[in-house]
């Protein structure tokens, strides 16, 4: 059972009090994308083995959406920060690098 | 035989005698016994059959790796199956039956397995019983099902309680013997928040029973001493009798501890299931000894060398007067010197290695013990019990070269360390040549969320079996561990010393070496399970060369002790069959939980009405009062139907439905979603959430809703009323209020964050009231405050005011298809304007009605329902709904997704009314067959009955379904063929059965 601190009330909350919402930073498709475009956004998630970004929600504390960086095979979490940005934020990309030297942004 | 010495047991109390009864004969023991103890003290050496064969089998071990013994204990509401007797404290009292055998346990009819057993080999079931096919179910299941199974289940409820602790802590030390209590010592002494575990009631493990010296002291003193200096300590806590079952992601573990077992009645909790957050957790979790495999291995009276010593040292029980110590090792001679000490006769001491030196073989030479070297056991002899064993050579091939009488047999294969709590969450081993034995490879452990080591694993669980070498490696150990924490390490015990220093192992898989297929077939490594060494063998001849694929084949460690005692024996012996090493083979995956835990200990206090949160609305109360029948909607009950005396459900139903049609129902709709919409960019938001326009609804006006997600798939409805020019309340349905809460946020959060709008799910906040019926109005008037009219107060139109001098907001909208109102009050006015709606309806025929009347009466009008009409792959244009999508909007969520080509196509199966032309009712689920056959010869479908019900306003079945071609058909028949035979032709209709003009509420 995972433990995210929640980047919003600062609570290291336990999985039960979390609620999970699959891929992060997904652009969405909406009317006028093509038929390829739409599909990648619905179907076409990513499910690596080793670094990932995700979406959570503090579901039974603060109710807000956050987003975290952890390795899915190790289940080392980089960080979380909050959903209002387009891409992770630098500080989180320094911690990924920091401990997966190879590893690099897709 | 068996039986209890003149003295010794270091952990019985001689002075008192307990009584128990095992298969109804009574039988006495004493304080500090386990039941095996009690049961050996009584020359009980039958104590079970084993699971396929039904082999006579005896007590093996002396604590929780025990395959053979397990018993049912306790009688009626305290009855459980498989309990093993090895961790079974003796009470006063106890009552204990054989498991697995008919009609008894000394005579088995069963056992003609035994006989058979050539003919039932690894794998039979999967080769025999493939065909014929129908055969399965008629013949051979019912057969297997009798014989197979191990205790009997309980049939009563369980008389007992049990509770869950949660506990938090820097480190967690599973196992309280010398490593554990170390390590506990360094950690405690640093600071840290300590607790300690102890599977067992005793502390201190091996130590004191195999003479261990700490610090000069016996380690028995030494243990004493330690546990009252920890228990000075305020920030370490000792949990005896508490087994750490698993070990789980970021320091999660589940412990069971047996707080009553032993003393069943007195009131306490049976077990308590502690649910801890550890910050790092420290495996002290020992090592657990491994059988020999030779002919005839699993006789009552062939025992582990170390648990016969456990039964000798601890409990003073002897095994038999004359023993024969088997051993691949120097450990076992410690179990020789003891029976020696205890006054029991050794008749030899066979050792499989050549030429055995070091000090245990000097010592036990010194008592004049006889070391036969380089032998081995050809054969056990003996049926219910052992009478003496044949030697032979290691080397050969089993031809017995001399007999010797004995009455018990104490093997020892060596040593495999506990490493299920280092694997739980994926630490690596690695193969220990000196050893033979799979140990933690520190390189490779379990992570934590911060990347580093989650367990760490210490003493004899991380390969160092020698006392010295187990206190040392505690004491690095627990020194890293507290570093890690931030700390610095405390001190412990400087040195330990134990008899056996310098001991060696030679590895020995079969005895002798080159037995031949008669004795392999007679060689025991999975004990319960009835796997013997030539089946693993077989299994390798027919291919299977995956460790798991074995495992399955031959049922190889599936048993409930999961291969404690000799799943290593097994993957040696499948290793030598495939000609490779034993890690190539590696092992089966470890498990939680480590040993079986009650499904009580699991569910805790969750049973019976706590087993989950109950919602209840304000009326809940006035319902039950009633007398209603109530049914589980999510977490809230709501009444089905409110049955009067002599009525069924049916009836109840029907009643309501007509009284609401004729008259004035009530239904209490409070569980309805509400959430509230609020900020200036709220009618923006709503537009992108619904799939028509809520932005442009006037204020005090409602409109009907659809929901759908990002695939377009149907997801809720219900009526939005625009409460003020910034503010709009979005009714959901019952199930789905907490859920479109969430996406609302989700989507507010993570996708337009900068939009402003606030929303907060009000469900709880009001209670609602459906008001319905041709009389509604004439009620509403009876309240007073309100002017209710037609003329003032039109359909799908909000108002807010008084009635009955309470504080409402009526929507006049309408579900049933009669004039309606639906009455909203803050939560706690709720009950007072029910019962004053009651009141002065009273005249005008007033009556609840339950939720099957709502569905009916909706589905007599036509209206869909959220999970009949809809079921994830719906989307509204399906259900005709096309009016309530907007065709002007640029963007909706789901609009994208019903763009695609297979949601267009007009094959679809859409709504449509269904009429049977008999009058009956279509069976729930129902679909429609049409020619043809597919690829898997079933036959074609073309539609389903999505609502089905007998109308009481029309006095007939009516039913709603999806069907190719939908309303295009209407007028063609439809047939859905009936479970068991016959079927039933239905018309497509128009799906509005009642009203069609909406006459009724347009009033």
């Amino acid at each position: 059972m995972l433990t995210l601190e929640c980047p919003y009330c600062g609570v290291t909350a336990e999985e039960t009090e979390l609620a999970p919402g699959y891929e992060a930073h997904l652009k969405r498709f909406g009317p006028g994308s093509t038929d390829e475009q739409f599909n990648d956004y619905m179907f076409a998630r990513k499910n690596p083995k080793g670094v990932h970004f995700e979406r959570w929600r503090h579901a039974y504390g603060c109710g807000k959406w956050f987003l975290a960086a952890r390795c899915t095979a190790t289940l080392e979490v980089f960080g979380t920060y909050p959903a209002q940005v387009g891409a992770p934020p630098e500080d989180i990309i320094a911690k990924i690098k920091a401990r997966r030297p190879e590893w690099v942004m897709e | 035989m068996s039986t209890r010495l003149a003295k010794g047991g270091r952990l019985i109390d001689r002075t008192t005698k307990l009584e128990f009864s095992f298969n109804g004969k009574r039988l006495t023991g004493h304080p500090g016994d386990t039941l095996a103890s009690a049961l050996l003290a009584n020359d009980q050496m039958l104590v079970g059959r084993s699971f396929k064969y039904h082999r006579p089998r005896g007590i093996v071990a002396a604590g929780p790796e025990e395959p053979n013994a397990l018993v049912n204990l306790g009688t009626g509401a305290r009855h459980e199956p498989n309990q093993r007797v090895t961790t079974t404290e003796l009470f006063d009292g106890l009552e204990a039956t054989s498991q697995n055998h008919w009609p008894s346990l000394e005579f088995d009819v069963g056992a003609i397995n035994n006989k058979l057993s050539r003919f039932l080999p690894a794998g039979f079931y999967y080769k025999t019983f493939l065909f014929p096919r129908a055969f399965w179910k008629h013949v051979f299941e019912p057969i297997i099902r009798k014989s197979a199974g191990l205790g009997k289940a309980p049939k009563d409820r369980d008389a007992d309680r049990y509770e869950q602790a949660y506990a938090f802590c820097d480190l967690l030390i599973a196992g309280g013997g010398l490593a554990g209590l170390q390590a506990a010592l360094i950690a405690g002494q640093a600071g840290l928040r300590v607790i300690v575990m102890e599977q067992a009631a005793h502390w201190g493990g091996r130590a004191p029973v195999d003479g261990v010296l700490v610090d000069g002291v016996p380690a028995g003193d030494w243990v004493e001493a330690t546990l009252s200096a920890l228990a000075k300590m305020e920030n370490v806590t000792l949990r005896a009798r508490c087994m750490v079952a698993g070990v789980y992601d970021h320091g999660y573990v589940l412990a069971d501890e047996r707080v009553a077992d032993h003393t069943p009645g007195d009131g306490r909790p049976k077990h308590r299931l502690w649910r801890i957050r550890a910050g790092r957790i420290l495996a002290a979790t020992g090592a657990i000894e491994r059988p020999l495999a030779f002919a005839g291995n699993d006789v009552p009276g062939v025992m582990l060398a170390a648990s016969a010593r456990d039964f000798v040292v601890n409990f003073g029980i002897s095994p038999g007067d004359r023993t024969v110590v088997v051993t691949n090792n120097d450990d076992a001679y410690l179990t020789a010197i003891a029976l020696k000490q205890a006054g029991l006769d050794v008749a030899a001491i066979v050792d499989a290695r050549d030429n055995p030196t070091g000090p245990g073989v000097d010592k036990a030479r010194a008592l004049g013990l006889r070391v036969a070297s380089g032998k081995a056991v050809a054969k056990v002899k003996g049926g219910k019990r052992v009478v003496g064993v044949a030697l032979c050579a290691q080397a050969g091939e089993g031809t017995a070269t001399e007999e010797l009488p004995c009455e018990a047999v104490a093997m020892s294969g060596g040593w495999s360390p506990v490493v299920h709590l280092w694997s739980h969450c994926g630490g690596k081993l690695l193969w220990d040549e000196s050893l033979s034995c799979f140990r933690p490879d520190a390189a490779r452990p379990p992570l934590n969320h911060d990347g580093s080591a989650m367990v760490l694993a210490l003493g004899a669980a991380n390969g160092h079996f020698l006392a010295g070498d187990v206190l040392a490696d505690a004491s690095q150990v627990a020194a890293e561990a507290v570093k890690l924490a931030g700390k610095a390490p405390g001190h412990g015990a400087k040195v330990a010393t134990n008899p056996l220093e310098g001991a060696t192992m030679a590895p020995v898989w079969v005895m002798p070496q080159g037995a031949p297929v008669k004795l392999r077939s007679k060689m025991w490594l999975d004990y319960q399970n009835d796997v013997k060494v030539s089946d693993v063998q077989l299994a390798a001849r027919e291919g299977y060369v995956s460790v798991e694929h074995t495992k399955r084949y031959t049922t190889l460690g599936m048993a409930t002790d999961q291969g404690k005692l000799s799943n290593i024996n097994g993957l040696a012996i499948l290793a030598d069959s495939l000609n490779i090493a034993i890690p190539e083979v590696g092992t089966t995956t470890f498990r939680p939980p480590y040993a079986p835990v009650t499904l009580g200990a699991l569910a805790g206090e969750s049973r019976g009405t706590i087993f989950q949160p109950v919602r209840q609305t304000p009326m809940h109360g006035w319902h039950e009062g009633q007398g209603a029948y109530l049914e589980p909607v999510g977490l809230w009950r709501r009444p089905f139907c409110y049955p009067r005396s002599g009525e069924n459900h049916e009836q109840a139903v029907h009643r309501e439905i007509l009284n609401t049609r004729d008259n004035v129902g009530l239904l209490d709709a409070s569980t309805l979603g509400k959430i509230l919409v609020k900020g200036p960019d709220a009618g923006r938001f709503l537009d992108m959430l619904y799939t028509n326009v809520m932005s442009s609804l006037p204020v005090g006006k409602c409109r009907y809703g659809l929901m759908c997600n990002e695939q377009g798939f149907l997801s809720d409805d219900g009526v939005v009323v625009r409460l003020a020019e910034d503010t709009w309340l979005c009714h959901t349905t019952s199930g789905g209020a907490d859920r479109i809460h969430g996406w609302m946020e989700d989507w507010l959060q993570c996708e337009w964050w900068d939009w402003q709008v606030y929303t907060a799910n009000v469900t709880e906040e009001y209670a609602q009231i459906a008001v319905a019926g041709p009389k509604a109005r004439m009620l509403l008037e009876r309240l007073g405050g309100m002017d209710v009219s037609a003329e003032s107060f039109p359909f799908m139109t909000m108002k807010e005011g008084t009635l009955a001098g309470l504080p409402v907001r009526a929507y006049r909208i309408s579900f049933s298809g009669e004039l309606s109102y639906e009455l909203a009050v803050p939560a706690g006015h709720g009950l007072a304007l029910w019962e004053a709606l009651v009141r002065e309806g009273a005249a005008l025929g007033v009556m609840p009605y339950g939720t099957e009347a709502m569905h009916i009466m909706r589905a007599e009008k036509g209206f869909i329902m959220i999970g009949d009409e809809s079921d994830g792959t719906v989307i509204p244009q399906d259900l005709n709904l096309d009016w309530a999508i907007s065709k002007k909007k640029a963007d909706y969520l789901g609009k994208r997704g019903q763009e695609r080509n297979h949601l267009v196509n007009p094959d679809r199966w859409k709504l449509v009314g269904l009429e049977t032309l008999d009058g009956s009712v279509i069976p729930d689920g129902a679909y429609a067959a049409a020619e043809g056959v597919n690829a898997n010869g079933q036959r074609n479908v073309e539609g389903r009955v999505t609502s089905t019900y007998y109308s009481p306003t029309l006095k007939r079945g009516i039913a709603m379904g999806l069907v190719k071609g939908g309303m295009a058909r209407l007028g063609e028949s439809v047939t859905f063929p009936k479970v068991g035979g016959g079927q039933v032709v239905a018309r497509i209709v128009d799906p509005v059965f009642y009203d069609k003009e909406g006459a009724k509420q347009n009033v």
